[in-house]
């Protein structure tokens, strides 16, 4: 209880003697918390829409197989779907006819897909809610598009896909494959691609080993990779925001640096003075204690719980043009407010620690001074 | 109380500067009574003040408080003394710039820990009488020259020690609050207080409230009266 | 006797609520269910074979980042890193933006 009191007393006297310079503690303070905010956001952001897109992609095909002409991509022949199919593992294969389309008309491009269930209806087409958007289409309209010949190829609305699902959806157009081939004049024996599933789950590499053997002019893409590859892009991002604001955190240590080191002679007076009444080495250290964990823990609150307002509920608007880039047809979505432990001891380790030991080691150096030196 | 047993001290031993400030001082304070250490500057008074107030340790020689050696402790047991044995009025009061009064007064206290309302209470009582109650709230930049040193002399008190260590009180003062500042000290005497004054203001010893009065002059005491 | 309000308090009313703010951000990160539209959108990912997010539309390169393509940047390492970034920091300027052709 005693000990308590103690403590007390010292963050009583370490708040007077923050209040003698509001202005310069108070805008220490908004800086402080502006930093935290800028890292906070930038780490919550790239944590939440890495997390979504591993959350979403979870059901993508577990091996896509392309294949290769002179190195590039071609089309796959429907012959290597027999082939296929008679591999130990695989429990079904199935073509994927999918291509791009530019819409000169809004300067857009759309994905044009033609999966082989829960497509659309011969004559007809599911937007998503992206097109709707540009184009100004609602179902029932007509949408008409030139084909690959030149004509113009006119497809029915049936619907629009959810607008809650624009995430993976706001640029597909799905249509009938015999549409699809004839929009984009493909042969009747040839796919974008294959997608397989496996039996057993762990044995994606070993089928996919087996894959590249038997045709040698295909290349197999795991989910695994697909989901590495937006654990990347986005971790690659996040690292050039970083690059871009270790500029300001650097500053922003300088400047705490040169606060917290700077002992100015009249502060160590006042520890003479607190010294030679009686207070022991200690005291002070746990006073400048107080002093350093009550700015830098208020700031990293404030910081973090801003960043989170910031990113989860505002949309990000400083950061998300940098993490999602520029598009005409750019999706509408919101990310899940989510916490990590790890990410947050991170930041409360980064924001905290420094500036309170940075605070220390100089009072410590001038607190070990003789308490006679103010009588001298 | 407090005695001093060929008590030397030198700064800076061992290097060009080296300075000897104190050159073998006897010296017995008794309890109850306001002892002055009388001399020009640098005849070694704020030193010895600071060997009989636990700043500082002699270099040499054996100080006793209340019959305890207290010269070779470490400076963790000699802060507690100060805390709980003295109360100390510096030369231009050393203040804290920018707290209130009250909280410059409530300092000493703090690492005591006591219970608030109780420290709160005894500051109250003290700053009633010292007349200062009313400045408590005010930061002790914008006190006048008389607030100041009774604050400073409240500072001192808060924690009822039973010696008051005062080093050149008056040199900062006129005459009026000189003379107001030794009448404190009198009525500090009267309470049963030990005080020991380092002084060479003729004022102090005028009034006749030192009871005794060492006269030192190049680190040693040339006389005692009485 | 004279009431001030001790400092201690008063660093306590800046402190709880800024601790409020955080313990809130946490809680409200722990309550909130998926976002709406996450269990139709991983039902439409498995239904059509869908491998990418359609966050990257401003050209064929950058709009399945996972999947090589004969446009692609980078063609042969599914794992590797855009080459150029896909989706570009800033629209390009308006003039560029203009529709051309019918």
């Amino acid at each position: 209880m005693n000990g308590f009191a103690r403590q007390r007393y010292l963050l009583d006297f370490t708040v007077a003697s923050l209040m003698r310079r509001p202005g310069r503690n108070l805008s220490l303070l908004l800086v402080y918390t502006l930093v935290v905010f800028l890292l906070a956001s930038v780490m919550l952001y790239s944590q939440a829409i890495k997390g979504k897109a591993a959350a979403l992609l979870q059901g993508a095909p577990e091996i896509v197989v392309q294949r290769m002409e002179a190195g590039r991509h071609a089309l796959m022949p429907a012959a290597y779907l027999e082939r296929l199919g008679r591999l130990r593992g695989v429990a079904e294969v199935q073509g994927r006819l999918w291509g791009y389309y530019y819409d000169p008309a809004v300067a857009a491009n759309y994905t044009v897909m033609a999966p082989a269930r829960d497509g659309a209806a011969p004559g007809q087409v599911r937007i998503g809610a992206g097109i709707a958007r540009v184009r100004g289409l609602a179902a029932g309209d007509v949408f008409s598009l030139r084909g690959y010949d030149g004509q113009p190829h006119a497809y029915t609305v049936a619907a629009v896909l959810p607008a809650t699902s624009e995430l993976v959806s706001a640029d597909l157009m799905l249509i009938a494959p015999a549409d699809f081939r004839a929009f984009f004049g493909l042969a009747d024996d040839v796919y974008t691609d294959l997608a397989l599933s496996v039996t057993n789950p762990a044995e994606v590499r070993q089928v996919a080993r087996k894959l590249a053997e038997r045709l040698p002019d295909c290349r197999p893409i795991l989910r695994e990779e697909v989901l590495r590859t937006y654990e990347s892009v986005f971790d690659w991002r996040e690292g050039m925001l970083l690059a871009v604001l270790a500029g300001a955190v650097f500053a922003f240590l300088i400047f705490a640096w040169d606060k917290a080191t700077g002992l100015s002679a009249e502060e160590r007076r006042e520890i003479g003075i607190l010294r030679a009444i009686g207070w022991e080495t200690g005291d002070v250290l746990r006073m400048k204690l107080w002093e350093g964990g009550l700015i830098s823990f208020t700031a990293f609150c404030l910081g973090y719980g801003l960043a989170h307002l910031h990113v989860f509920h505002a949309g990000a608007p400083l950061f998300a043009g940098v993490m999602r880039g520029w598009s005409v047809l750019q999706p509408h979505f919101a990310l899940t407010p989510q916490v990590d432990a790890l990410q947050l001891t991170t930041l409360f380790l980064l924001s905290v620690v420094p500036y309170t030991v940075v605070t220390l080691v100089p009072v410590w150096r001038a607190a070990t001074v003789d308490p006679d030196s103010i009588m001298r | 109380m407090i005695e001093l047993a060929a008590v030397t001290k030198t700064f800076n031993a061992g290097r060009p500067n080296e300075y000897q400030a104190l050159r073998g001082v006897d010296l017995a304070i008794e309890a109850g009574r306001v002892t002055a250490l009388r001399g020009p500057s640098g005849s070694g008074k704020t030193t010895l003040l600071t060997l009989i107030g636990c700043l500082a340790r002699p270099s040499s020689g054996r100080v006793r408080l209340a019959g305890e050696d207290i010269s070779a402790l470490p400076e963790r047991f000699l802060a507690e003394l100060r805390l709980r044995r003295f109360g100390f009025v510096f030369q231009r009061f050393n203040l804290i710039p920018g707290l209130s009064a009250l909280d410059n007064i409530l300092l000493p206290a703090y690492p005591l820990g006591l219970p608030y309302h109780e420290l709160r209470a005894r500051a109250d009582t003290l700053m009633a009488s010292l007349e200062i109650d009313h400045r408590a709230a005010t930061r002790v930049d914008w006190l006048s020259g008389g607030e100041v040193q009774r604050v400073a002399i409240a500072r001192a008190l808060i924690n009822d020690p039973p010696v008051i260590i005062a080093d050149e009180p008056t040199a900062h003062l006129d005459s009026r609050l000189s003379l107001e500042f030794l009448a404190l000290l009198g009525r500090l005497k009267e309470a049963g207080k030990t005080v020991v004054i380092a002084s060479h203001d003729p004022l102090v010893f005028e009034t006749g409230l030192p009871d005794r009065v060492a006269d030192l002059r190049d680190g040693r005491i040339v006389g005692v009266t009485p | 006797m004279n009431r001030t309000l001790r400092k201690s308090t008063l660093a306590m009313w800046i402190l709880a609520p800024a601790l409020a703010i955080l313990v809130g951000a946490v809680t409200d990160a722990l309550i909130s269910d998926a976002a709406p539209g996450e269990a139709e959108m991983r039902a439409e990912v498995a239904a059509w074979g869908l491998t990418d997010l359609a966050l990257f539309t401003e050209a064929r390169y950058t709009r399945h980042p996972s999947q090589a393509d004969r446009h692609a940047a980078f063609q042969d390492h599914p794992g590797a890193l855009e080459h150029f970034p896909s989706g570009a920091l800033m629209p390009p300027p308006p003039h560029l933006r203009e529709p051309t052709g019918p």
